[in-house]
């Protein structure tokens, strides 16, 4: 058969990865399991490697299905225990899945593809001249003759038995479908192959897991249909008739498969007989009739499939006569359908609703149509936050109940359809294993490598951002971060070094981290290294703090490597996993401990296609924020606007608890009209983030904090460094999302070589003040003060009174799609409140990992920096201690003990409170 | 071989010009935007088209002739690129017009400034000369 059909052989292509990409970790697997080897496992990889060789037969890819026998062959060796996975036959293999895989990318040429060079290396373990490789007791095969012997099925995982049975069914679907084309056109040679192709391969899986009923029902029919393809006999409707019964037979076992996790006791003996009977006489009718009309066919049939169809022939002849009178016997199946399920024993139902087969429950989904419904759903989003602005203008009960459903099933769809998006990062690990063994091989060295939380869960766009990132931070580990085994004994370590790989969610974002029990890095050659290459002075590198040391390797063009491997070293990429981890909005921070290891944090947001940000107005234009970037928000009125704005030559500068924190206008920076529009007494600070450098955006107007859809810049203004996108606003209008890096590097805040010698002193300014304390004093009633520390503080919030629902005997808001519970601070602490007329309340939200409590006060008066005198411990529940503050007693809370008062449950779950 | 086509025509500072009708997705008319600071010159603003965010660039500027007068609203001609939608401000809409590759011309060589590399060639019209703008190159901007 030629290569036609480029849509088939896509799809070939796609499953072949498929198949390829899971057996890397599987034979690494059973490398280390050695000689107690999971059997079950090489089954796996064993079917994978067969459905390639299969597909490839059928599509006419000779060279790859000629590379994939031989590499079943070993496998299959490996099953029988004939040979024991040693790293050479599992190198082999392993070179073996990496050839098929190079093959597949060119399909269209692998037959012209060299690939002796591995046929050869698996000839040489097949012929047995790897010596260590050959099992020293090679246990006799058990040859499963006997009808009756039935071995347990080897234990699956959930997984792989979902898998199997998904493809089961599929492929009955498909051999349906095709009989019924048949019964229309009987001599359709490429529908029959088909028939036959997914009956095999129910045969073949049913063989490797051990079902032997189905193998068996599977294998008659099998027979019945190899002699109708070979032209022997006829697809008549007896033929097809008794097809049709094997199918809901076959459908029964696979049901019974799903639910209770065997084959069932059902043996299906008369169905199999009838089939044999039917073969056999249709076989004899067909001798001695029209033999002409037949061999006519037979001759158009490919060579091989003429010498199996004979082979067929000459064994129906030796199957006995009484078989020919055996009657069949109708409705075998009755029986298993009788037999009670047993949900509790089921290894599939248990995970799903036993309504729902395996095949009904996973749909593939080609990847532009759900990039499309992301962007509908971005639009539906924009629509909503119009219809809700609209909303606000309008008093109207029924229109407000239908926009807060609107907006409820919005947030939902997004949610969902978010979730479609979102793949496990697991997808990205699992070339690591290979990569960390070849890596240690080449560099000498033993590593293991851990993974815990391989189902953390992230966006296609951002699994595909970090994927290269992460790969040259865990060479990195392998090539620099681990010693040599003899450096390790001698230093008391395992001579096995361990790098592990962790992810998990942490407030709306996911942690990676990278972690290896290596040497840690040396600061002081880091140091050193940083004032040779001129990235920083003698003096300022004497006085960095340890952690900033770390981050050093980190700057463009650092590499400590004595000397240049061929795996890392070359100074350049850390830097570039920086800045890649940074435009997707991500940070990275790395910790050492000389002789300990080196643990390198990632923290990324979940997803890029909608972001929270700050919409911020300058000369009544509108621009977005993104919030990652956003430190705080700093409000200057009256007097202040004059004298906490210094100038040193020309650079304005502000006094932000004690550091002095560059400030760039937004006017200036976009060449806008620079004069803002009289009257006004105000100066708006946006303190923002970009890299390790903070500066404060001084913009005309902040509105609101707002879910964005961000939209690609188009190509036109692709080269504006100040701008990284686009979105829509709620009025329709759009707005350009300010790219702070950007906007720092065209504002001269971050030059090329960066400088920390100022953010250094400032740290110790910080240090040497550290009994000074910002504090957020709050009011409560007439003349209660009450302070608590500003980074116990996520955010100031009015809250409309009315907008308070009730739920679980807790007062609560609807806050940013969630539940916010309030705890009114005047009741917890029993003092009298003065404000409950007023229609918006003040509220304090804490967040403790991804839950948020509202603290409701009277009145948020002001934040002070002051160094605490004059204290007094405080005897009451949810306070630490009294002291003077801005001439007035102020109460200072102890905030978890306030939030424990109400809610004893808020911290339960949290080791780290 | 096809030797008529179909332009879109519209009109800048009394010039007649016309592009391929088929690049042409929607002719619309003027539309609140968002201006853009720092952008290339010829970059008006961005214009919200049902959901999907179209860069406007004044064909005016694009090719060097004098601004619009004040108060005078431009139109928009929405074009497909390579790039998804761009929409090409002009002045005002003409017909879509039939025109003849036999009164085709390539532009002489005493054309010069931007006008040059924008402007394929000119239909000779009776009474008029319509001038065939190059879409890609109209929508390629250099960095300011």
């Amino acid at each position: 058969m030629s290569i036609e059909d480029a849509e088939l052989l896509k799809e070939f292509a796609v499953e072949s990865q498929e198949h390829l990409s899971d057996i890397e970790n599987q034979l690494l697997t059973l490398e280390s399991q050695g000689d107690n080897m999971d059997v079950a496992l090489v089954n796996t990889v064993f079917r994978a490697i067969h459905s390639i060789k299969g597909a490839a037969g059928f599509m006419g890819l000779e060279t790859l299905g000629g590379l994939a026998h031989r590499a079943e062959e070993v496998l299959n060796r490996l099953r029988n225990k004939e040979l024991r996975p040693t790293s050479v036959v599992i190198n082999t293999l392993l070179k073996a899945a990496d050839r098929l895989k190079d093959l597949i990318d060119q399909i269209e040429t692998s037959n012209e593809a060299d690939v002796n060079e591995h046929l050869a290396a698996l000839e040489k373990i097949l012929a047995g001249q790897t010596d260590d490789a050959v099992a020293a007791i090679a246990p006799t095969p058990s040859i499963q003759t006997d009808l009756q012997y039935k071995p347990e099925p080897q234990a699956l995982s959930d997984e792989a038995m979902r898998e199997f049975l998904v493809e089961c069914f599929d492929n009955l679907e498909q051999v349906e479908r095709d009989l019924l084309t048949l019964e229309r056109e009987p001599n359709s040679e490429a529908v029959l192959n088909s028939v036959f192709r997914n009956m095999h391969t129910i045969k073949g899986s049913a063989g490797f897991l051990a079902f032997s009923t189905l193998e068996r029902v599977a294998h008659a029919t099998e027979n019945v249909l190899g002699s109708v393809r070979s032209g022997h006999i006829a697809m008549d409707t007896d033929v097809s008739e008794s097809m049709f019964r094997s199918i809901d037979a076959i459908r029964k076992i696979l049901k019974t498969i799903e639910t209770s996790g065997n084959d069932g006791n059902e043996p299906f003996t008369s169905l199999i007989l009838e089939f044999e009977a039917l073969h056999a006489s249709k076989l004899a009718k067909a001798k001695t009739g029209n033999l002409a009309e037949n061999r006519e066919k037979i001759n158009l049939m490919p060579a091989a499939d003429t010498a199996k169809g004979l082979g067929n022939l000459e064994s129906a002849k030796v199957i006995p006569n009484p078989v020919l009178n055996a009657t069949p016997i109708p409705t075998p199946i009755a029986t298993t359908q009788n037999k009670p399920n047993n949900p509790t024993s089921s290894p599939v139902a248990a995970s799903g609703n036993s309504d729902c087969s395996a095949a009904d429950s996973t749909i593939r989904v080609d990847v532009a149509l759900l990039d499309k419904l992301m962007t509908r759903v971005g639009e539906l989003v924009l629509a909503r936050n119009q219809i809700l602005q609209f909303n606000a203008t309008i008093n109207d009960n029924a229109l407000y109940g239908a926009t807060q459903r609107l907006n409820l099933i919005t947030t939902e769809l997004q949610e969902g359809v978010m979730k479609t998006r979102m793949q496990p990062i697991g997808t990205v690990w699992s070339k690591f294993p290979r990569l960390v063994r070849d890596l240690a091989a080449i560099c000498e060295k033993e590593v293991r490598i851990e993974m815990e939380g391989k189902e953390t869960e992230l966006d296609k766009t951002i699994i595909e951002a970090i994927k290269d990132p992460l790969t040259h931070l865990v060479r990195n580990t392998v090539d620099h971060g681990i010693e040599r085994p003899e450096v390790r004994k001698e230093k008391g370590k395992p001579s096995e070094g361990c790098l592990t790989l962790r992810a998990y969610h942490e407030g709306g974002q996911v942690n990676i981290e990278i972690c290896d029990d290596g040497a840690g890095l040396n600061l002081e050659r880091i140091k050193a290294k940083a004032v040779e290459r001129g990235l920083m002075s003698q003096e300022s590198a004497s006085k960095m703090a340890d952690r900033d040391v770390g981050n050093l390797i980190f700057l463009p063009g650092f590499s400590t490597a004595e000397k240049v491997s061929n795996v890392s070293g070359r100074g350049v990429g850390m830097d570039v996993v920086k800045t890649n981890i940074e435009k997707i909005g991500g940070t990275v921070d790395l910790q050492s401990k000389a002789g300990y290891g080196t643990t390198i944090k990632i923290k990324i947001p979940l997803t890029l296609a909608i972001i929270p940000a700050l919409i911020v107005t300058s000369d009544s234009d509108r621009y977005a924020i993104p919030q990652v970037n956003l430190l705080e928000l700093v409000r200057l009125e009256g007097e202040q606007t004059r004298k906490g704005i210094e100038w040193i030559q020309g650079a304005p500068v502000y006094r932000l608890r004690g550091r002095l924190l560059p400030l760039v206008n937004l006017r200036h920076e976009l060449g806008l009209n620079e004069t803002p529009s009289v009257g006004d007494d105000v100066v708006n600070i946006v303190v923002l983030r970009a890299d390790d450098r903070q500066f404060g955006l001084i913009v005309d107007r902040i509105n609101d904090s707002e879910e964005i859809v961000v939209k690609p810049l188009s190509k036109q203004l692709k080269n504006v460094s100040v701008y990284s996108g686009t979105t829509i606003m709620g009025d329709g209008r759009v707005a350009l999302i300010l790219d702070v890096m950007g906007l720092a590097h065209s504002a001269h805040v971050i030059s090329g070589v960066r400088d920390r010698t100022m953010s250094d002193s400032s740290d110790r300014n910080i240090n040497s003040k550290s009994n000074i304390q910002t504090l957020l004093v709050l009011g409560v009633g007439p003349d209660r003060r009450f302070a608590l520390p500003i980074d116990q503080v996520t955010r100031l919030e009015k809250i409309a009174t009315d907008t308070v629902e009730r739920a679980d005997h807790q007062e609560v808001v609807q806050y940013r799609g969630e539940i916010l519970p309030l705890i009114r601070l005047s009741e917890t602490l029993g003092v009298e409140s003065c404000n409950d007329q007023q229609r918006l309340m003040d509220v304090v939200v804490y967040t403790e990992d991804s839950r948020s409590v509202g603290l409701v006060v009277d009145q948020i008066v002001d934040i002070v920096e002051t160094e605490l005198v004059n204290t007094r411990p405080a005897h009451r529940a949810g306070l630490i201690q009294s002291a003077v503050i801005q001439g007035h007693v102020t109460d200072l809370l102890d905030l978890p003990a306030v939030i424990r008062m109400v809610n004893p449950s808020f911290f339960q779950d949290h080791i780290n409170v | 071989m096809i030797t008529s086509r179909q332009l879109c025509t519209f009109f800048l500072d009394g010039h007649l010009f016309g592009v391929d009708a088929q690049t042409v997705q929607e002719v619309i008319r003027y539309q609140e935007m968002t201006r853009v600071p720092k952008a290339p010159p010829s970059v008006r603003g961005l214009i919200n088209l049902r959901g999907q965010i179209v860069t406007a660039i004044d064909l005016r500027s694009r090719l060097g002739l004098k601004p619009r007068e004040a108060g005078k609203l431009p139109m928009n001609v929405v074009v497909r690129s390579d790039d998804g939608a761009v929409s090409l401000l002009v002045d005002q809409i003409g017909d879509v017009i039939e025109v003849d590759a036999d009164s085709f011309e390539t532009p002489p060589d005493t054309l010069q400034g931007p006008a040059r590399e924008l402007v394929k060639g000119a239909y000779k019209l009776e009474g008029r000369l319509l001038l065939l703008l190059d879409c890609d190159v109209a929508v390629q901007l250099t960095p300011s």
